[in-house]
């Protein structure tokens, strides 16, 4: 499953160089000041800087049109509706600011490696260990999870390929039902084999 | 003792039902995993996954299944319905949503622990529409309204344009749910706490 490689965009700009921390907590603050502008003049600046960054990180502009495009019907539904209820300026100042917010989402994820942004949300979930969950767990079961996708696609191949067969295509239930108890077989064997090579010591 | 106490509440066999749930709803997700009515049609199953994973882990193992994805997705992983990942997710306005699965998703499971040791139809629907559907519009609707600038009430009518079909996945999770707790009775919260307090895990 070559879909798990996420969006990064391999890459050596400055951009790509800045630790995640950096780059999330500058996230951060980018969206609340957009939150807080409303002024037209310093919402065509911000998307100026916007572009620049993106230039800056060298991605090209099919990996930049990929971040946005998610949200570009929205983006036209939401100008039309603002433009009916807030007039003009107000349509132009909501929509480019949701759309700049997701631009900048967009570049993060494009110049970090989602190893090292796991690792950094990592850090961030530490204090997940006063539920119960110590950071070495918490790496497994993240590792566990992206593990378990492939194995769950396939397993939901399966399970339609023998749908098919009994000729219950259409029938959810006879897709989903299967699907769920192998799930849970396997997630049941996993965890004793888990418990076997001593994880809970 | 400490550690005594901390392996009951999380043990490893839960940890490996929340990652595989995690993935599975993920997987419900990909496009082409299921389509309801031939390739018309292109639905997906992703809240239906949070329904069912509430239904069938309980409260908490749920809510960490739906952190566990939200945090790979954060991350930059594709793995929300249509291919989308990153944190442009949780910057757009559908991110109350997304969060809204956790707690969704918790009180299904908080739900559906309380109707016993075999849950009727009618008990895992009312979980899966209060949790899956109620939850969840709870926390995605005033976010929405945030992001959009768009008024809460005008928002609550345009997200009504997806309570049909999230009426008709919760019907399925329910009988997806029920359907799997005959086959397989551990996957009834209940009985696996029980399980768990009688010391079954290994």
């Amino acid at each position: 499953m070559n879909g798990l490689n996420g969006v990064y965009v391999p890459g050596t700009s400055p951009l790509h160089r800045l630790p995640a921390g950096v780059k999330l907590a500058g996230l951060a603050v980018a969206c609340t000041v957009l939150v807080l502008v409303s002024s037209l003049v310093v919402l065509a600046g911000a998307a100026v800087v916007v572009a620049a960054l993106y230039a800056l990180s060298r991605v090209g502009t099919a990996a930049a049109w990929a971040q946005v495009r998610p949200v570009r019907w929205l983006a036209l539904a939401l100008f039309a509706m603002q433009w009916v209820f807030a007039g003009l300026p107000g349509a132009a100042a909501t929509t480019s600011r949701v759309v700049l917010v997701v631009a900048l989402a967009g570049l993060v994820t494009i110049t970090t490696r989602t190893s090292a942004m796991m690792a950094t949300l990592e850090r961030c979930l530490r204090p997940a260990r006063f539920v119960g969950l110590d950071p070495f767990r918490l790496s497994l079961l993240l590792s566990l999870t992206v593990r378990s996708v492939p194995v769950m696609a396939a397993l939901a191949t399966r399970v339609r390929e023998a749908q098919r067969a009994r000729g219950v295509e259409r029938s959810l239930r006879a897709f989903a039902v299967p699907l769920v108890v192998s799930a849970l077989r396997h997630a049941d064997a996993l965890g004793e084999a888990l418990s076997a090579r001593g994880v809970d010591d | 003792m400490m550690d005594e106490g901390k392996r009951r509440r999380f043990p490893t066999g839960d940890l490996a039902r929340v990652a595989v749930f995690a993935a599975l709803i993920a997987v419900l997700g990909l496009p082409g995993s299921f389509n309801v009515l031939g390739n018309a049609v292109p639905i997906t199953l992703q809240t239906l996954g949070v329904m069912l994973a509430g239904a069938i882990l309980g409260t908490w193992r749920a809510a960490l299944a739906v952190v566990v994805l939200l945090v790979l997705v954060i991350a930059g992983l594709p793995l929300l319905s249509g291919g989308r990942g990153g944190l442009g997710v949780l910057a757009g306005p559908s991110a109350g949503f997304l969060l809204g699965w956790i707690a969704g998703a918790a009180v299904t499971g908080w739900l559906v622990e309380r109707a016993g040791r075999s849950p009727s139809f009618v008990q895992l629907l009312v979980a899966c529409v209060v949790g899956g559907i109620g939850v969840v519009y709870l926390f995605g609707i005033p976010v929405q309204a945030a992001v959009t600038g768009v008024s809460l009430g005008n928002t609550a009518w345009l997200t009504m344009i997806f309570l049909p079909g999230d009426a008709v996945k919760a019907v399925l999770a329910s009988l997806v749910a029920r359907g799997t707790q005959r086959a397989y009775p551990d996957a009834v919260p209940a009985v696996h706490r029980e399980r768990l307090r009688a010391g079954g895990e290994h």
